[in-house]
C-alpha cells in the first residue's frame, strides 16, 4: 500500500481545519483505472510537498462538463448548482483539478451560478510548486528522453494556458518537441464536447488517430497530456499503430511523480 | 458641366443603392435576439485595432496573409484617390488635389501605382490559388457555386480597377501638357498609347475616368451580396468580440429560473427574463451577434481547415455553419420584404439547412474560434442548435442519452456508484 494521505473536507471541517486547497478529483480521475493512476500521482505530489489540501470524496459531482457541451443546460444547472452548494458550504476559496474539463467550468461557468473560486490546473499547480522550491525536480528516468506535449483544448485555447506544462517539463532535462499543430494551432484529440461518451460521425478517420499520428511522427520516447481525456485517447491511439511497448502517454503530474520516486 | 450632372447622378444612385442594401442588412441583424456588448470600450477598440486593422490573425498563414495585406492596404490607400475622382466628378476639375499638394502628390501617386502593380499581382496569385491549385480549403463543397464564382468575380474587378487606374495615368503621360512628369509606373505603359493623336488620346482619359469610378460604385453595390463584405464589417465584428475566455459557455438564466424553482419551491423567479425557446432552431434564436458573425464571414474557410471533425471527414465544416447561416437570414429577409412581415416558410435554420449530423459531430475544441481571422465565432451556434436538439426535441443521441441519465442518477457519466466515487484512496 501507498500510504497515501487523502483528507477529506467532511473530515477537516469536524477538525476545524480549513485546507488551503481543495482538489477536485472530476469523475474521471475518481472513476476510470487509467484516470486513477493520475490522481494518485498528484496526490503524491501534494503529500511530498505537504501541502495542505482536501477532496470533497462522496461529496462530489460530475461538474455536468459533459451535459453542457452536449446542450444539456438543464442537468448542467442542476449538477453546478448542487456542487456550489456544497463547496460554498465548506467555504472554499481555491481549487486544483487535474482534468481541464473540470478545470474550465469550475472556473468559467460557476460564477455566474454563485461559485465564485480561484480555480487552477494541476500544471499551474506544479509550476508554482516548483517555482516557489516546494518541489525540486530532476530528471531522473527521464532525463534525454524526446516528450512531445498535446495541449487539451480546455487549457489552450479555451483558456490561453499554453505554458505551465512546458514549464514543467523542461524541469526533467529531457528534450521537450513540439508537434507541428501546437498550442494554439493544437489539433484536438476528439474526445471534448461530450465526444468522448459516443461514437463518431461517419468519417475516413478517427480523431485520436490523426492527432496520434502526428504524435509520433515527431518521434517521441514519451506523449505527455494534462487531461484525463486526452491520455485516454492517445493511448487508444498509441494501442493502434502497436507502439505501447516503446512510447508510453503520460500525464505531466506522473511525469513528475515517477521522475522524484514518489 | 453635363459631365458633373451625370457623375452626380451616377454617384448619388450608387449611395442612395447601397444605404438602402445596408439598412436591409441591419434589419436582418436585428431580427437577433438581445446581447449586450456594451462594456469594455477600450479593450474593444484594442482588439479590432489589432486584429481588423492590423490583420493579426491573417499573417499566421504568410504567404496568404502577406498578398491579403497588400491588397487590403491597395483597397484602402487607393480610395484616396477616389476622393480626389470624386471632387473632379463634381466640380469638374481634373487632378484637383495635384497642385495645392505638388511633389507630395507626384510621391502619393507613384506609391499608389506601385501598389496597385503589387494588388495585381497578388490578385493573380489568388485567383491561381483557387483555380489551379486547388487549395484543399477552397475546394470543399459548400464552396461549389456562387461562393466560388463570387470570389473570382471580385478578384477579377480587383484587377480591372487597378488596371483601369494605370492605364489611365498612362494615357494622360501623353497627353501634352496634362503632367508634369509621367508617374513610376505607367510611364512603361505610356508608350502603347503613344501613337494616338491628341483627341483620341483625350477620349480614352475620359473612358478610363468613367470606368474606374462607375467600376467602383458597382463593386460598392456588390459588397452586400458577396463575402467581401466583411471589408466592412470586419470592424464592427472584431469590436464586439467575444471577450471572455473561449472555453466558456454562455449561462441560460432561463433555465437557471426553472432549476432554481425545481431545487427550491419556495423560490421566486426573476421575472425579467423572456421565455421561448431553449436553444436556437433558426436564425431569430441567434443573438445579433451570431447573425453580424455570419454577414462578416469571408468564406476563407481556416476556420474548417483546421476543425478536427472535418480534417477527418466528417460532414460538419464551421464555415458552412456559417454561411447557411447567413443564407437563412437573407431568406428570412426576403420573406420580410415580400409579406410586410414574416409569414411562415415551413424551413428553419437546423433541418433545413444545418443537419443534426453535422453539429453532432463537434467536439467544441474552438479551433474554428481561435483561427477566424475576424473573430467569429462557429462554435456559439453549433451549441445552441444543440441545446435545441437536446432540450426541446429531447432528441440525443442514444449513448448521449445514456450518458445524461448517468450523471443525473449517479453523479457521472458512467454507470458507477456515488458511494464508490472515493474508493481510488484505497485501491491499489
Ligand atoms: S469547435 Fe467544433 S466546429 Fe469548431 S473546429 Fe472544433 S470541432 Fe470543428
Ligand atoms: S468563419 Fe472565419 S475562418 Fe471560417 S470561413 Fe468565415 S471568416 Fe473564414
Amino acid at each position: 500500500m501507498e500510504n497515501l494521505k487523502v483528507p477529506t473536507m467532511a473530515e477537516c471541517a469536524a477538525k476545524g481545519e480549513m485546507p488551503e486547497v481543495l482538489f477536485w478529483v472530476g469523475c474521471a480521475g475518481s472513476f476510470d483505472d487509467r484516470a486513477k493512476k493520475i490522481t494518485k500521482a498528484l496526490v503524491k505530489i501534494l503529500n511530498h510537498t505537504h501541502t495542505s489540501f482536501a477532496v470533497l470524496g462522496t461529496e462530489e459531482s460530475c461538474t455536468g462538463d459533459p451535459a453542457k457541451r452536449a446542450g444539456n443546460e438543464f442537468l448542467f444547472q442542476m449538477q453546478a448548482l448542487n456542487n456550489i452548494s456544497v463547496l460554498n458550504g465548506y467555504g472554499v476559496k481555491k481549487i486544483v483539478t487535474a482534468c481541464p474539463h473540470c478545470f474550465n467550468t469550475l472556473k468559467n461557468e460557476y460564477p455566474e451560478l454563485g461559485g465564485n473560486y480561484e480555480v487552477i490546473h494541476h500544471t499551474q499547480l506544479l509550476q508554482g510548486l516548483i517555482d516557489s522550491g516546494k518541489l525540486k525536480v530532476q530528471g531522473g528516468s527521464f532525463k534525454g528522453k524526446r516528450i512531445t506535449f498535446h495541449d487539451p483544448c480546455y487549457l489552450g485555447r479555451a483558456n490561453n494556458e499554453y505554458e505551465a506544462p512546458r514549464a514543467v517539463i523542461e524541469k526533467l532535462d529531457s528534450e521537450l518537441i513540439e508537434m507541428k499543430r501546437c498550442k494554439e494551432r493544437g489539433f484536438c484529440c476528439g474526445a471534448g464536447g461530450a465526444q468522448m461518451f459516443k461514437e463518431a460521425e461517419k468519417g475516413k478517420k478517427e480523431v485520436n488517430i490523426e492527432r496520434t499520428e502526428e504524435a509520433l511522427s515527431t518521434n517521441p520516447n514519451i506523449i505527455a497530456t494534462g487531461c484525463p481525456f486526452c491520455n485516454t485517447m492517445m493511448t487508444d491511439g498509441v494501442k493502434h499503430f502497436e507502439k505501447e511497448e516503446s512510447i508510453k502517454v503520460l500525464d505531466v503530474a506522473e511525469l513528475i511523480a515517477q521522475a522524484q520516486d514518489l | 458641366m453635363i459631365s458633373s450632372i451625370i457623375f452626380i447622378l451616377a454617384f448619388g444612385a450608387a449611395i442612395y443603392l447601397f444605404s438602402k442594401n445596408i439598412g436591409k442588412v441591419i434589419r436582418n441583424i436585428k431580427l437577433g435576439k438581445p446581447l449586450d456588448r456594451s462594456d469594455n470600450r477600450a479593450e474593444r477598440f484594442k482588439v479590432m485595432a489589432k486584429v481588423a486593422l492590423g490583420q493579426s490573425k491573417m499573417v499566421i498563414r504568410p504567404v496568404a496573409g502577406i498578398m491579403h495585406i497588400i491588397v487590403y492596404l491597395g483597397f484602402v490607400l487607393i480610395n484616396i484617390e477616389v476622393l480626389e475622382i470624386i471632387i473632379d466628378g463634381i466640380f469638374g476639375t481634373h487632378r484637383f488635389f495635384a497642385s495645392p499638394l505638388g511633389s507630395i502628390y507626384t510621391l502619393a501617386i507613384n506609391f499608389f501605382e506601385i501598389l496597385a502593380v503589387g494588388v495585381i499581382i497578388a490578385c493573380v496569385v489568388f485567383l491561381v490559388r483557387r483555380n489551379i491549385l486547388k487549395i484543399d480549403r477552397f475546394s470543399k463543397p459548400e464552396l461549389k457555386g456562387w461562393p466560388f464564382k463570387d470570389a473570382n468575380i471580385i478578384l477579377f474587378i480587383e484587377i480591372i480597377l487597378m488596371g483601369a487606374l494605370l492605364k489611365l495615368n498612362a494615357v494622360e503621360a501623353n497627353i501634352e501638357g496634362a503632367l508634369e512628369k509621367p508617374f513610376i509606373i505607367s510611364q512603361y505603359i505610356a508608350p502603347f498609347f503613344a501613337s494616338f493623336n491628341q483627341d483620341t488620346l483625350h477620349i480614352f482619359e475620359r473612358v478610363f475616368w468613367w470606368f474606374h469610378i462607375l467600376g467602383i460604385f458597382a463593386f460598392l453595390n456588390y459588397l452586400p451580396f458577396s463575402k467581401h463584405f466583411h471589408i466592412l464589417l470586419a470592424f464592427p465584428n472584431t469590436y464586439f468580440s467575444n471577450l471572455n475566455p473561449k472555453g466558456k459557455f454562455t449561462n441560460m438564466e432561463s433555465v437557471t429560473n426553472e432549476v432554481k424553482i425545481m431545487l427550491d419551491p419556495s423560490y421566486t423567479p426573476a421575472t425579467d427574463i423572456p421565455a421561448g425557446r431553449f436553444g436556437a432552431k433558426d436564425v431569430n434564436d441567434l443573438t445579433w451577434k451570431q447573425l453580424l458573425d455570419a454577414y462578416t464571414c469571408t468564406e476563407c474557410g481556416r476556420c474548417t481547415s483546421e476543425c478536427p471533425a472535418n480534417q477527418t471527414g466528417k460532414l460538419l465544416s464551421p464555415r458552412k455553419i456559417m454561411m447557411d447561416t447567413r443564407d437563412r437570414l437573407e431568406e428570412v429577409g426576403r420573406n420580410i420584404d415580400i409579406n410586410g412581415e414574416f409569414k411562415e416558410d415551413g424551413k428553419s435554420l437546423l433541418g433545413s439547412y444545418i443537419t443534426e449530423e453535422e453539429i453532432l459531430a463537434c467536439t467544441t475544441c474552438n479551433a474554428c474560434v481561435q483561427a477566424c481571422p475576424v473573430n467569429i465565432d462557429p462554435l456559439s451556434i453549433i451549441v445552441d442548435l444543440r441545446r435545441y436538439l437536446i432540450m426541446e426535441e429531447s432528441k440525443a443521441p442514444a449513448e448521449w442519452a445514456g450518458m445524461l441519465t448517468n450523471i443525473e442518477n449517479n453523479g457521472a457519466p458512467w454507470q458507477f456508484s456515488p458511494s464508490d466515487r472515493f474508493n481510488w484512496a484505497n485501491e491499489n
